[in-house]
This record gives C-alpha cells, structure tokens and sequence, in this order.
C-alpha cells in the first residue's frame, strides 16, 4: 500500500518521463531497470574469437547451460541484436559470459571482438533455448562446427568444472556420457580445443577432433565411422545452417533423434519485393519492388496509419518484426530480424523480401 | 507579404523546371551525405543533451527544494526554465521528427516519446509534423499560418477580430504550451465553422485533458508539496519557468515563418506539385536566425529552420553544418536566403502581426512595406507556370 502509494507520487513527479529514467543515470543495472549488463573482461581466446564476461543486472534470472543470451549494443549509433551462447554454467561470481568469433562482415562480432573495451553497456534479454541436457543424464553426441562449440563448451562446463587441480568428476554428471565431434577448418582457429582435450585426456568426455586441412571437410554419410553407436545416442548439433541440414536428413533416415541450435541468419540478402504480412490485420499480400508498403496494404484493404505521403511526418511508421525493405527514395535498405525493434516508415518503403508487420 | 505568384518581384519566377529539378538533385545530394556519415558521433550528442537535460532538470528541482530562500528560487527557477526549454526544443520537437528513429534505440523514438508539454506528442505530430510540414505556408492549408486566430499575410482577409491580435499574440505568448494544444484539438475549426463535434474530436480532448491534468499536478501539486514550508515559492517558480520557455518557443516558433522576405504560396499552387517543387517551397517558406551555437542548441537548431524544413528528419545537429551548402544553392539560384539576429526576426515577426491586425490599405495603397501592388492584375499562376 504505502510502496504503491510512493510509486504514484514518484511518476506524478517524473512524468511525463517514468521514474526509471533518472534511476538509469545512477545505476543502469538495478533490480526493475530493463535489463543489462556491464562488459567487464574480454579475453582473447584465439586470433580472432573473444570471451566476454558481463555483470547482468540484477533481474538477470540465471540460465540452463547451452541456452543463448540475446546481447543488443550500439555499433555506429544503431542498436543492433544478436544471440549468444552462454559458454559456461551458473558462475560463482554471478557473472555470465559468452564467447564470440568475428566472421568476415560480421558486424556485432568484430565490433565486440575488437573494439569493444571493458566498462561498456550492453543491453540483454533472458537466456533463452531449448538445447539443454535432460538433468538425469544418458548417451549423447555432439557435432559441432566452428563457433557452433559455445553452447556444447557451456553444457560440458556446467558438467566437468576444470580446476587447477585437473577435471573435476561430480556425482550428478556420472550418467552422462558424452563424445564430441568437433569440426574446424584448422587446429590454430579452433575455439576451446585446449578445454576440450583437458576434458577428454581425464576420461569425461570422448573428443573426436575434426580439422578441414587435415582430414578434409567432414562427410555426414560418414559419421557412423566416427561415433560407431550413434544410432544408440541422442545427437545435438550447432554449427553453419548447410552441416544442420544435412544431419537432419541423415538422422531422419536412420531415425536417430537429433537436437539442433540453430541461429537464425542475421542479414538476408535484399530482392525485388516479396510477400508482405500484416500480422494483427490477418492480411498477407504479394507486392512487387516498386511499390510502396502503404499503397500495397491500403490496396488490399488494410487500415493503414497515414500522413504526409512523402517520408517527412513519420505519421505511418509500422513495427517491423521481421524481412527487408528498400527506401524507394534512395535506395536505402533496412534489414530486420526478429526482436530488433524496427519501426519503418510505409510510405517509401517497398518491399525487397518476405516482411511480417505487427499491424 | 503576399502570396508569391500574385508578387510584381516574384522571386522564382526566373527559374526553368530544369532549375527546380536541379536544385532537387543538389539537395538529395546533401541529404544523401548527411545520411552516410550518420553514426556514433550523432547518437553520443543526443544521448549527451538529454543526460544534461535531465541533470539540470534534477539539480534545479532540488534546488527549488528551499526555494523559500530568494537565491534559490532564481537559480532554481533559471536552470527549470533552461531545462525545459531544451526539453521541448532540442530534444522533443526533433525526436518526435524521427530524427533518432534511426538508433533504434526505444527510448528515443518518435513512437513512445512523451514531451514536458501540455499537448500529448501523438496530436502534436499530427498537426505540426503532418499538417504543417507538408503544407508548410500555404495559405488555407498550414494553419501554422498565424495559428487559425491571426492574420499574418495581406491575402488573409481581413476582419475587425483582427484589432486584437497583438493582444492575442501577447498571450499566446505567455501560454504557448496551451496555445499549441488548443491548435492541436483544431479547436478553433470546430468553434468557427461549427464543425460537427465527432468522436476522434472527443478522444482527443479527452487525451489533451489527461496529459494537461498530469503536466499540470507535476509542477503546481507534486513539486510544490515536496518543497514542505517552500511550497508557494516553487509554485511561483514553476510558473515562472514554464512562462519564460513559452515566451521563449513561441519568439523562436515565430521567427521560422512570419519574418518579412518568407513567401506563402496559394493552395491551387500546390496541386501537383512534385518533390522537387516542394523543396522549393520549403527553401522560400522559412527563415532563419543568426547566433552563436549556444543560441542554435536553445531554439532546438530551429535557427535554421530552412534546412529543418527541407530536411525535417535529419538529427538536429547536422543542420549547422549543412546550412553552408544550403546557402551556396540559394545563391546559386538568385534566391532569398532569409536569416537575421534573435532580436532583427522577433522585431519583424511582431511588426507584421501589428501591421496585418489593421487592413491593407490602411497606410494608403502605395505605403505597405514591401512594395506589393494590389491593383496588380490578380494572376493566379498555375503551378506548371510557376515551378515546373
């Protein structure tokens, strides 16, 4: 009662800001704020893939190890989402980590690689995911490619802690039995391959160690040569969407269950219009490159929020959940993945791939 | 002024339609630049005055804690009014523009962003980014044009209500915020032209009372009480700051459309017309104002409203550094690149709503200002004539 009626008196003070907006520029990570975090460390971990190490703000509710954190943080002044592995298990420290490889163009990830510093807020969402151990244990392999080691590196830490003193053996991961297939186009660019041979030499894991210059790129058809009983284990997968493809066909046909992690593609590549789905309206239309949103919609019947008709009012901006539009103006295209929290302006925009609107 | 096309001096009519698509070329050029370079830099200025906003909003009402005090009721009373100045100007006006759309950031978006200002940002947008910016001085259809209650251009005919606009402009003046809102319900519309009272009328008094009735009991209940035996004092101080950034928007908000040398356009002038054409407009319909950057920072860089206005949702602080390019295109093209100190434009703005509260004539036909001849044959040049 008194707490509500102090609320009421600190909005009535604040507004038409809330509260939370002064509270902010004290302490942007306290409990009740949006969700953040400060980055802290970044150590490298290979020439070019990083682990970062971020206090979460106090509303952070924990994670089951090899879900994902979606991490949002400012690049060129534009907030920009992508998800991460949390490579460990819960921390002592109460801090959370990811480890991140900057791809060739990759804009969240060479920005957070190589010039990000300590001392940085990012914003996060909870760790979601559902690619998680069954907590009694049983028989599993893991294939994994590339970066696609961080959320299997979180389950295997999670399970066998390495201490000073060598791989430490709990009781409750003695019904795991585990062997990854860890493939990497060569030894040096291999992210946590040191964690993973401690992991194997103390008999915790089996680690089958695939390098693309040593033993050429991995053939699926193959892997019964590699993990004999795989039919008699559950597979998890994480790595680039064409190896996720070709194991789920694989695994379909030798009815063998399969777990996968799969981040979706963070750019999609700009066509010439595309199909067009107003979500609330229930409308979905076909519309060509040239045309803009509001026409197409208002064409086919959708209520659409309108003003000045020539990009100037931003009376007609729409939520974009998620596709591509170009700026019919200059060209300008607007990439947008799910969560991104994008507003497009529908009087100038055209279509230039599959769009869904919150509308 | 006149409307352009009934003007002997009509300043554009030398220019070719290859002119007009030039200039809108040269103009989607500078656009073009402002856009590409666009990133960290602007996003840490924006970030940077709304964390001083909000500083010196804070540190002023503390202050305003002992306002019973007399020196702290005028430091208090001077950092609020600063503060609320550069609330509205700075970074509410040009946020809720979409200026920052572009962050992605949704705590400083046109779509959730709310303004320390009686009207609620949605109606705001609609009457002032909407109607004005696109209809930007024309006459009949950007009310913005003496705010539908005053006469500010010779084609606006006169009527004897008009006597009292000085009156009227004084205490628009003092009360802008409610001034704007009253605009924003298109109050007067309904009163004059006994419009038929609808229920997007009614849903939108009711919005305006809400937010009048929040913005209101922050500053003359809440703050006041908080303030204990200084309770009176920073009531006073409150007002005090709330009259002092109404004076102060208002003289900037005049200073952009009513000097002497901003055209006006007719509204058959406007049919048809083409982006570049309405480029052309914007560059003749506003006028700017001279000063030193902290001036430009406190008008919301509505001192230069001529590049705000061909470039509405460009972040606030590139509008300096383009204003030179602008400048060489209005030479370029023998055009009037209006702009004169603070004190030159509000003289001007304030001359011209005195002159117009009495009728044209009223000089004798030969003595009005600028020299417009309404015995000239009255030509209203199709837009194809005048522009393209």
């Amino acid at each position: 009662m008194l707490r509500e009626g102090l609320t009421r008196v600190a909005e009535a003070l604040a507004t038409p800001l809330v509260p939370a907006d002064y509270f902010d520029m004290f302490d942007p990570l306290r409990k009740g704020a949006d969700l953040r975090g400060r980055i802290e460390e970044i150590h490298m971990e290979t020439a070019d893939a990083a682990t970062i190490v971020i206090r979460a703000g106090a509303d952070w509710a924990g994670h089951v190890p090899g879900q994902y954190v979606r991490i949002g943080v400012d690049i060129d002044g534009v907030r920009t989402w992508r998800p991460y592995s949390l490579t460990h298990g819960p921390r002592g420290d109460g801090r959370i980590s990811v480890t991140v490889k900057a791809v060739p163009d990759g804009l969240v990830s060479n920005h957070l690689v190589r010039h990000t510093k300590p001392g940085t807020l990012v914003h996060l969402e909870q760790a979601a995911g559902d690619f998680v151990l069954p907590p009694e244990g049983g028989r599993f392999t893991f294939i994994t490619a590339g970066s696609g080691i961080t959320p299997v590196i979180g389950i295997l830490r999670n399970l066998f802690p390495v201490t000073d003193d060598g791989v430490l053996r709990l009781e409750r991961s003695d019904n795991f039995d585990i062997v990854v297939v860890h493939v990497a186009p060569s030894q040096p660019e291999s992210i946590f391959i040191d964690n993973l041979r401690s992991l194997d030499e103390a008999g915790a894991i089996r680690l089958i160690a695939r390098y693309d210059d040593q033993h050429g790129i991995l053939d699926v058809n193959a892997l019964g040569e590699l993990v004999p009983d795989l039919a008699e284990r559950t597979t998890y997968a994480c790595g680039p969407g064409g190896l996720l493809d070709a194991l789920e066909s694989f695994h379909d046909t030798k009815e063998v269950p399969l777990q996968v992690e799969k981040f979706r593609a963070t750019y999609v590549e700009p066509g010439e219009g595309g199909t067009v789905t107003f979500a609330k309206s229930g409308v979905t239309i076909d519309v060509d490159g040239a045309t803009t949103l509001m026409e197409a919609a208002e064409e086919a019947g959708v209520l659409m929020p309108s003003g000045c008709r020539m990009g100037i009012c931003f009376t007609c901006v729409l939520p974009l959940k998620e596709g591509v539009v170009r700026d019919l103006r200059n060209g300008e295209i607007t990439s947008v993945t799910e969560s991104d929290n994008v507003r497009v302006q529908t009087c100038i925009n055209a279509a230039a791939g599959a769009c869904t609107f919150d509308h | 002024m006149t409307v352009i096309s009934r003007k002997a001096d009509n300043q554009i009519a030398h220019l070719s339609s290859e002119d007009v698509q030039a200039i809108g070329r040269e103009l989607e050029a500078i656009r073009r630049d402002v856009l590409e370079s666009r990133g960290a830099r602007d996003a840490a200025y924006i970030r940077r005055v709304i964390q001083v906003q909000r500083s010196l909003e804070l540190g002023s009402r503390a202050v305003l804690l002992f306002s019973k005090w007399r020196p702290a009721w005028v430091v208090g009373t001077a950092g609020l009014a600063v503060a609320k100045i550069l609330e509205n100007m700075e970074i509410g006006h040009n946020v809720l523009h979409g200026q920052w759309d572009w962050m992605r950031d949704p705590k400083i978006h046109s779509s959730t962003w709310e303004w320390d200002h009686a009207s609620p940002a949605e109606q705001w947008k609609r009457t002032h980014n909407d109607m004005h910016h696109t209809y930007t001085n024309v006459i009949g259809k950007d009310n913005d044009l003496g705010y539908g209650i005053m006469r500010v251009d010779e084609d606006q005919p006169w009527q004897p209500r008009h006597l009292l606009q000085p009156f009227e402009n004084l205490l628009n003046a003092l009360f802008f915020e409610y001034g704007i809102t009253l605009y924003d319900l298109d109050m007067g519309q309904y009163m004059r032209t006994g419009k038929k009272i609808d229920g997007a009328f009614k849903r939108r008094v009711k919005g305006a009372l809400r937010k009048v009735g929040r913005q209101v009991t922050k500053d003359y209940v809440v703050h006041p009480l908080m303030s204990g035996p200084s309770a009176k004092s920073t009531l006073t101080a409150n007002f005090t700051a709330n009259v002092i950034r109404n004076v102060w928007s208002h003289a900037v908000i005049m200073c952009g459309h009513f000097p002497e040398g901003v055209e006006t356009f007719e509204t058959d002038s406007i049919e048809g017309e083409t982006k570049d054409e309405w480029y052309v407009r914007q560059m003749l319909g506003s006028a700017n104002i001279d000063g030193p950057p902290l001036m430009h920072i406190m008008t919301g860089n509505l001192s230069h409203q001529i590049e705000h206005h061909l470039f509405p949702d460009l972040p606030s602080n590139r509008y300096g550094e383009i204003a030179p390019r602008v400048r060489e295109l209005f030479e370029k093209y023998d055009l009037a690149y209006v702009s004169g100190s603070l004190p030159k434009q509000v003289y001007s703005a304030w001359r011209k709503i005195i002159r117009l509260s009495l009728p044209n004539d009223f000089f004798g036909a030969n003595k009005t200002p600028e020299g417009s001849t309404p015995t000239a044959p009255l030509v209203v040049l199709a837009p194809a004539a005048v522009l393209g």
